[in-house]
Order: C-alpha cells, then sequence, then structure tokens
C-alpha cells in the first residue's frame, strides 16, 4: 500500500465511509423486499367475508366454520348456560377485558360485551385457544364451555378463561347481523 | 496462490476459534491476503459477479418457491399471483428471470476472456474443466426453470429439447416417455423438472467451491499471461481486488436493474405470457437467447442423431480445449494470429446465435451450416495449426514488467496500445 | 485497451443482433399495428385514471360478454395505479355479478353476488363452452393479452434496437385489431369463409371470427367523451395493458429510486478504487 500525506489520509478516511455506508443503506434496502414477501398478500388480505346462517342451530349446539383458515365456533346457548355466564364476577376472572373486536378496545369481560344485544344466545367466537393454538372442545371442562386438550385450558360459557395456562379470553371476530338469523363474519 | 498463511488474530475471540476451526484462516487466506496479479483488468471481474448473480438466483429462486405451485393447472396462475398479489413479487419474479438472462451474460464473457488470454492452460486444465461443468449446469439449470412459468414457449421448449434424446438408437423412445413420466411433456414432467430446478443450483454451488479451490491452488492467471515471479507481481486480494470487484459489479447491476425495472419483458418471449397448451403449438419455437447458438449448431445438422451430437460436441469441446491449443504462450496480446482467430470466433458464435433466433429456411440454413463448420473447425484445426506455425511476439519477463511497459506506453500519444 | 473497446462493441452488437431473432420470428402475414403514443409509454410514463376507467367500462359493457379477464380480482379496480375505484364504487361493481359458491351444509352449490375480492365473473364456465358458443372460435382471455401479442414487426437487424424504445406493441395490437375491420380485397373477398370478418391485424389474420365489436357511441362516457370507435379502442387498450401488469407504476417509480442508487455507489466506489490503488502500478 502506498503512503500518503496527512490532508489525503482524511480525505481517503471520508470517502471510505462514505461508500461504505451507502453500501450498508443499500444491503438493508434490499431486505425489505426479501422480507416483505413472506407477509400476507393482496389476495390474501382480500379474503372474503363469510356469511353463516344461524337458524339451523338448535338450542344447546354448536358449529364450527372455518374463517381465514382459523376455526369460528358459534353456540346457540341454553337458558341455564346464559345464566351461568352473567352470574360470574368480572374480579375473579383471570383476564377481565372482553376481547371482543365489536365493542371499544378495553371494555369489561361481562357477558353482554362478549355478544349481540338481544341475541344473548349466539356466542360466535374464534376455535383457537389463547395458550398455543389448539382447538378448544365444546361442552367440556370445568365450566361448562370449552376446554382445550392440548395443556388443559379452561373456558366458561361465555367463552372466557377461568383456568389453565391461556392467558386470555377466546377472542370474538368482527361478524355484524344482515337478518334475524343471518350473520357475516369479517 | 497457497503459500504459508500469515493469518495472525489479534481478537480473542477469533483466535479461540481459528485454534479449534480455522475457518477465519481460510476466509482471511482466501479473501483477504490472498495475492492476485496487479495487472488484472475488468474482464476479471467476472468471477465476483458470477459469484453474486448465483447467490442471486438462489435467494430469489427460494423465496419464488414460497409462492409457486408446481402443478399444470396452477403454474401458470401461480406466477400471475407472484406478479399481482405478492408483496414486491412482482421485482422479485422479474429479478430472478431477467437476473438468468444476467448470469448467462456475465458467464459469456468470463468464458472468452478464459479463451483470450489462454487460462485454461497449464497448470489451469482442471480450472477450465470444472468451469465447463459448471456451464452445463447452468444450461440445464435454465433449461428447466424456464419451463416451470408453464407458458407456451415453456411447455413447447420442454417438449422439443427432451425430444432430443429421441434420437438414441434404440432406446430412444424409453428415455423421452421416462424424462417425460408420461406419453407427453405433463405434470409429472413439470414437478420433476421443479425439483430438479431447485436441486441443480445447489450442485452448482458445490462446482463453484471446486472451481475456486483450484483457482486458489494455481493462483489466477493474467492478462500477460506469464506466471507470477514475485511479490513485486501481486497485490493483496483486499482491497485491491475486492473494491475494483466490487465497482464492477455495481455497475454490471445498474444495467441490470435497467432491464428488471423498465425492459422487464425485452429478453423474454411475449408468448410465453399465454399459457400452455398442448393442442397448439407457437408458430415459432425458440429457446432463451442464451441457448440460441447451441439451438443453430442442432438445426444445421441434416439428420437428427447427428444434430444432437453436434450440438453437445460444440461445448464438451471446450472439455479437451487445454491440449487442442498447441501454444506455449497463453495470452493473446501476444499471440498475433490466434487473436485474430479469437475475434472471428466470435463473431461466428454470433452469427450462430443470430440463425438460432431465425426460422430455419432459405439462406438462414446455409449460414447456419457455414458457422457450424467454422465453429468445429477453430477448435479442431485452426487451434492445434496456429500453435504450431505463429510466432509469438516478445513475453515480457515479468508481470511488473509488463506493467511497467504498459504505464510506458501510455505516455507517448502516439504508441498504440497493447 | 483495444480489446475492452473490441470487446464492448462486439458484445453491444452481438446480444443485440441474437435478440433480434426472438423479437423478429414472429413477423408472418399481421400487418403492423399504427404506432400511437399512450400516456404509460416511456420510463416517465403513467396511466391515465380517467382513461382507465372509460377503458373499464368499454371492457365492461362490450368485451365481457365473450371475453374472460381470469387473472383479474375486482378490488384491483381500487389499487393504487390502476383506475383507482373508490372502495363503494366497486362493491357496485362486484355486485352486479353473480358468482358460484359452496358447498353450503347441505351440500349444494349456490350462486351469490360478487364480492370485492372475488375473480371477475368469467362469460363462460369453461373453454369448451366458450368455444361452443362462439362457433369454435375461443375467445382469448384477456388478462395479458398485450403482453402475449405483439403489433410491431421489424426486419431482424433492426427490430432489437427499435422495440428496446417502443416495446413489443401490445396496446397497440389490440387498438389496431379493433379499428382494423375492413372490406377484403377483391381476390381474398371470393374465398372468405363463412362467418368470419377481413381483420388484417389479427395474429391468425386475416379471417377472424370475432364480429366488429365496436360501434359509434355502443358505450356512454360517464365523463362526456365521444365515444367513437377510435377513442373506445384506444381506452380499453390502455385499460387491458394495466390489466397485464396492474403494478406497472410502482414498477417503474421503485426502479427510479435502485438506479439512482446504484449510480451513486458506482462513483463512490470508483473514487474509492482510485483511491485504493493509488500509486499501486497496475
Amino acid at each position: 500500500m502506498s503512503t500518503a500525506e496527512a490532508p489525503d489520509e482524511d480525505r481517503r478516511d471520508f470517502l471510505y465511509i462514505a461508500t461504505g455506508a451507502v453500501g450498508a443503506v443499500g444491503a438493508a434496502a434490499l431486505a425489505i423486499p426479501l422480507i416483505d414477501q413472506m407477509n400476507p398478500s393482496a389476495s390474501v388480505l382480500a379474503l372474503a367475508s363469510i356469511e353463516v346462517d344461524l337458524a339451523p342451530i338448535e338450542e344447546g349446539q354448536s358449529v364450527t366454520v372455518q374463517w381465514r383458515g382459523n376455526p369460528v365456533i358459534i353456540r346457540h346457548r341454553t337458558a341455564k348456560e346464559i345464566e351461568e355466564a352473567k352470574a360470574v364476577n368480572i374480579a375473579d376472572l383471570p383476564d377481565p377485558l372482553a376481547r371482543n373486536a365489536n365493542v371499544a378496545d378495553g371494555s369489561d369481560a361481562t357477558d353482554a360485551n362478549r355478544v349481540v344485544d338481544g341475541k344473548e344466545q349466539y356466542l360466535v367466537q374464534m376455535g383457537v385457544c389463547t395458550h398455543l393454538g389448539c382447538v378448544p372442545i365444546g361442552n367440556e371442562g370445568e365450566y361448562d364451555g370449552w376446554f382445550c386438550p392440548c395443556h388443559g385450558s379452561h373456558y366458561d360459557t361465555s367463552g372466557r378463561i377461568r383456568k389453565g395456562p391461556a392467558p386470555e379470553n377466546l377472542p370474538v371476530p368482527e361478524y355484524k347481523y344482515l337478518s334475524d338469523t343471518k350473520i357475516q363474519i369479517g | 496462490m497457497s503459500g504459508h498463511s500469515t493469518y495472525n488474530p489479534t481478537n480473542p475471540v477469533m483466535k479461540w476459534v481459528d485454534d479449534r476451526l480455522p475457518l477465519p484462516r481460510l476466509m482471511y487466506d482466501s479473501f483477504v491476503s490472498y495475492p492476485v496479479p496487479r495487472n488484472l483488468n475488468y474482464w476479471y471481474t467476472f468471477g465476483g459477479i458470477l459469484m453474486i448473480m448465483m447467490v442471486s438466483q438462489i435467494i430469489t429462486g427460494i423465496v419464488l418457491v414460497m409462492h409457486y405451485t408446481p402443478h399444470v393447472d396452477m403454474a401458470f396462475d401461480s406466477v400471475e399471483h407472484i406478479r399481482r398479489d405478492v408483496n414486491f413479487g412482482n421485482i422479485i419474479q422479474k429479478w430472478h428471470q431477467v437476473g438468468a438472462s444476467f448470469f448467462f451474460i456475465a458467464v459469456y464473457i468470463h468464458i472468452a476472456r478464459g479463451m483470450y488470454y489462454g487460462s485454461y492452460k497449464a497448470p489451469r486444465e482442471i480450472l477450465w474443466m470444472l468451469g465447463v461443468a459448471i456451464f452445463l449446469i447452468m444450461m440445464a439449470t435454465g433449461f428447466m426453470g424456464y419451463v416451470l412459468p408453464w407458458g407456451q414457449m415453456s411447455y413447447w421448449g420442454a417438449k422439443v429439447i427432451t425430444n432430443l434424446f429421441s434420437a438414441v438408437p434404440f432406446f430412444g423412445e424409453a428415455i423421452v416417455t421416462w424424462l417425460w413420466g408420461g406419453f407427453s411433456v405433463d405434470n409429472a414432467t413439470l414437478q420433476r423438472f421443479f425439483s430438479l430446478h431447485y436441486l441443480l443450483p445447489f450442485v452448482l454451488v458445490g462446482v463453484v467451491i471446486l472451481h475456486v479451490w483450484a483457482l486458489h491452488v494455481t493462483g489466477q492467471n493474467n492478462p500477460a499471461g506469464v506466471e507470477v515471479k514475485s511479490g513485486q507481481d501481486t497485490v493483496a486480494f483486499t482491497p485491491f481486488a475486492t473494491v475494483k470487484d466490487a465497482f464492477a459489479l455495481c455497475v454490471f447491476f445498474i444495467i441490470f436493474a435497467i432491464f428488471v425495472f423498465f425492459l422487464p419483458d425485452y429478453l423474454g418471449h411475449s408468448i410465453n405470457y399465454e399459457e400452455a397448451n398442448p393442442l397448439v403449438t407457437p408458430e415459432h419455437i425458440v429457446p432463451e437467447w442464451y441457448y440460441l447458438p447451441f439451438y443453430a449448431i442442432l438445426r444445421a445438422v441434416p439428420d437428427k442423431l447427428l444434430g444432437v451430437v453436434a450440438m453437445f460436441a460444440s461445448i464438451l469441446i471446450w472439455f479437451i480445449l487445454p491440449w487442442l491449443d498447441t501454444s506455449k504462450v497463453r495470452s493473446a496480446t501476444y499471440r498475433p494470429i490466434f487473436k485474430q482467430l479469437f475475434w472471428l470466433l466470435m463473431i461466428d458464435f454470433f452469427i450462430l446465435g443470430v440463425v438460432g433466433a431465425n426460422p430455419p429456411e432459405g439462406w438462414w440454413i446455409t449460414v447456419g451450416q457455414i458457422a457450424t463448420v467454422y465453429y468445429f473447425a477453430h477448435f479442431l484445426i485452426l487451434l492445434p495449426l496456429v500453435g504450431l506455425l505463429e510466432t509469438p511476439k516478445p513475453l515480457p519477463s515479468s508481470i511488473s514488467d509488463a506493467v511497467l511497459a504498459k504505464n510506458a506506453g501510455k505516455q507517448p500519444a502516439a504508441q498504440p496500445a497493447e | 485497451m483495444n480489446m475492452t473497446k473490441k470487446l464492448l462493441v462486439a458484445i453491444a452488437l452481438g446480444t443485440s443482433l441474437v435478440l433480434s431473432g426472438t423479437a423478429a420470428m414472429a413477423a408472418g402475414k399481421q400487418k403492423k399495428a399504427e404506432d400511437i403514443s399512450f400516456s404509460f409509454e416511456g420510463v416517465f410514463g403513467h396511466f391515465d385514471r380517467a382513461q382507465l376507467q372509460r377503458g373499464f367500462l368499454v371492457y365492461k359493457q362490450v368485451c365481457s360478454a365473450c371475453h374472460s379477464l381470469n387473472q383479474m380480482s375486482y378490488r384491483n379496480l381500487s389499487q393504487p395505479g390502476g383506475p383507482e375505484l373508490s372502495a363503494e364504487e366497486v362493491k357496485a361493481v362486484a355486485a352486479e355479478y353473480t358468482v358460484m359458491d359452496g358447498p353450503d351444509s347441505e351440500g349444494e352449490m349456490f350462486e351469490r353476488p360478487a364480492l370485492p375480492a372475488d375473480k371477475f365473473a368469467s362469460p363462460f364456465p369453461n373453454r369448451e363452452a366458450a368455444m361452443a358458443a362462439n362457433g369454435g372460435a375461443y375467445p382469448a382471455d384477456l388478462s395479458l393479452i398485450t403482453k402475449k401479442r405483439e403489433g410491431f414487426h421489424y426486419p431482424w437487424y433492426v427490430s432489437p434496437f427499435i422495440k428496446l424504445v417502443k416495446g413489443n406493441g401490445g396496446p397497440e395490437y389490440v387498438r389496431a385489431v379493433l379499428m382494423g375491420y375492413q372490406d377484403p380485397p377483391a381476390e381474398a373477398a371470393q374465398d372468405a369463409p363463412e362467418g368470419r370478418y377481413y381483420n388484417p391485424y389479427f395474429v391468425a389474420g386475416p379471417w377472424i371470427s370475432m364480429a366488429p365489436p365496436l360501434s359509434e357511441d355502443i358505450v356512454e362516457y360517464a365523463d362526456g367523451t365521444k365515444a367513437s370507435v377510435e377513442q373506445m379502442a384506444t381506452d380499453v387498450s390502455a385499460f387491458l395493458t394495466w390489466a397485464g401488469e396492474p403494478k406497472m407504476e410502482q414498477r417503474k417509480s421503485m426502479g427510479f429510486q435502485v438506479v439512482l442508487y446504484l449510480v451513486i455507489l458506482s462513483i463512490l466506489l470508483f473514487l474509492t478504487k482510485k483511491r485504493v490503488w493509488g500509486r499501486e502500478p497496475h
């Protein structure tokens, strides 16, 4: 390598740093498309919402439909189940929040905040355990609601976590009533 | 050149690692202290460019596979899905597709440079032969990759090229059926091509490692074609070659980016935007541009079997190039007649390319046949003869002398270059 | 650097000549489409939103009776870089069509109004049905029509250079076919095939099965533009060009950033290289 005088040295250092910095910025920018391509594509994001007819669901029955690749549990609850759900003291719940996409964030986990007013008999919730994503089984567990067999989480008749490792209540997806017995999820 | 390692880590962590697994030492000796001839010109940067292009193709290919579906009913639509819906998919897909063309542009320059400076001669025969193997793997990979979008040219290209094997005596039919996994190019064919298109690049990486290993054993050839004699003749790989390679790479990428972003379809075939239809053949079936010269050789021979043989022979002949060239002098700079022949070969190769792109009708056939004959004559007749008959110019005594002579020549304006 | 120059010239000439063939090979009897200037051409080109909206109207009211647009979804109509309809307009357009869905809980397939996420409804359930309804001729899917067809054909020795600038003339091809119906010359008229029309711009021409689709004022443009055949042909060509590559504008704008960045980095690397090599003779 050649020897250089001091002022030359400064200019050289600056040039090297500038070149290195610009190169590093480019390398970082190059990573953006390669990483972002793994995010949901436009077609996945636009996935159609689904409509479900509630009329055929008898009292005490549940149906499971698939929405955005996940199971959605729709249960026609009995009067007893609704009663039980309403009787719970919010302060006793491990997760005091409603987890309902249709009510304001931070709402209490009352049963009323988990369903649509006037349609208390229909509970619509994601069938995805908030622990590690298994599908909870209906009419099981210590609280007459759902029980996740993977790691033993117990949910009550309003889909709220009561016992076990799951940290949150089963989330309620965005949905609305199109008619008296028809809902649109998403 | 493999010599005594000068790696002396100051960082205690690196020293700890180096004592247990001398990977830092290998990297240092290969890419930092490795001595390269000081007179390497920009034609010698294409090895580095090819390395980056290979990595680029593998990375974009892995990304594309995350979204592509190798099934005849879905392949075409899944490529459109990538172009339309996947985030940055339109760029990544073209980056891979145009990237294949630029990979070949670089490899052709790299091969031509090797031929011009006699880089295949002793002691670099194995280095050269590994390079020919790399080229063959690239050809196979590129061919199978072109089938995957399942457009009209994908399908008919696959059909025509696989049908080449039907020229094999006795077993031809059986071989083709076996290649297809059916009675025509179909889903089974697409899926096996997909599998192999994913596999071959990693085979390529393996052969490239051998190629670089062989290079580091013999050291680089150089424009003067004389061996390195002393430390005076070389500079350290880093920073000298590194920064020069980086600059050349960046300029190469400017052209590459212009094609990816502004001329994405220029190097392709329009008809490949039409989904494969086994019932309708496109008017003219032509391979991608980088196969055209060899395609012309195939068509120049009127016999089916001999045409196929000629086509494969036109590449395989490079394997014995080190022994066909009888000259003791490496670089064309000091071989006045060979230099002319080299350029004639380049012109001949380009003519073959043009012939390959045009329909085999009328005078194109004659031109193709003459060019094919010349191509083989260059390697089999002219090259051995000229080595014996030609009187080379006096060689410089060392690389340093060559550099000094060149730099001295730069000063007076009237002095002819080289 | 005599060799450098020679090689550069040779590479430039050689590659372009080789490429020429690929482009020139399609030259048959097809008549060259008239080259017109579209707003989306060139490195700075952008789509004209109003034109895309007019073109979509022409596709919707005329072409879609027979031609599918399989790669497109209704939602594409509102994405940036396209006709940019509002979300409500897209919903309304989609709702005009029905799509097959199902099976429902009884296992029956059912029809429902299309949603923005659905693909464009196809006029025929499959290729065979399309051919049966059109006298054996298949009405091509138009998603990539401007990419797969070429309107320009030049001699092989100039083609690569011209196409470098002008492209393949796909949009011009569509426009030329739509405007290209004419009376056959006397010698051709004698053996005119039954139910086919004379159109020398058609790729497999000069006889085409498609009846002249456009006539003056066949659509009514919302923006008051006069719906002449030429206007409609031009508009729908622009729309189909967008449909062939909905993200073209994003591609070009990103291209500018990338090329600019690479030029700056190249200059810096060149200066660094000069400095590093400084007094090393080479």
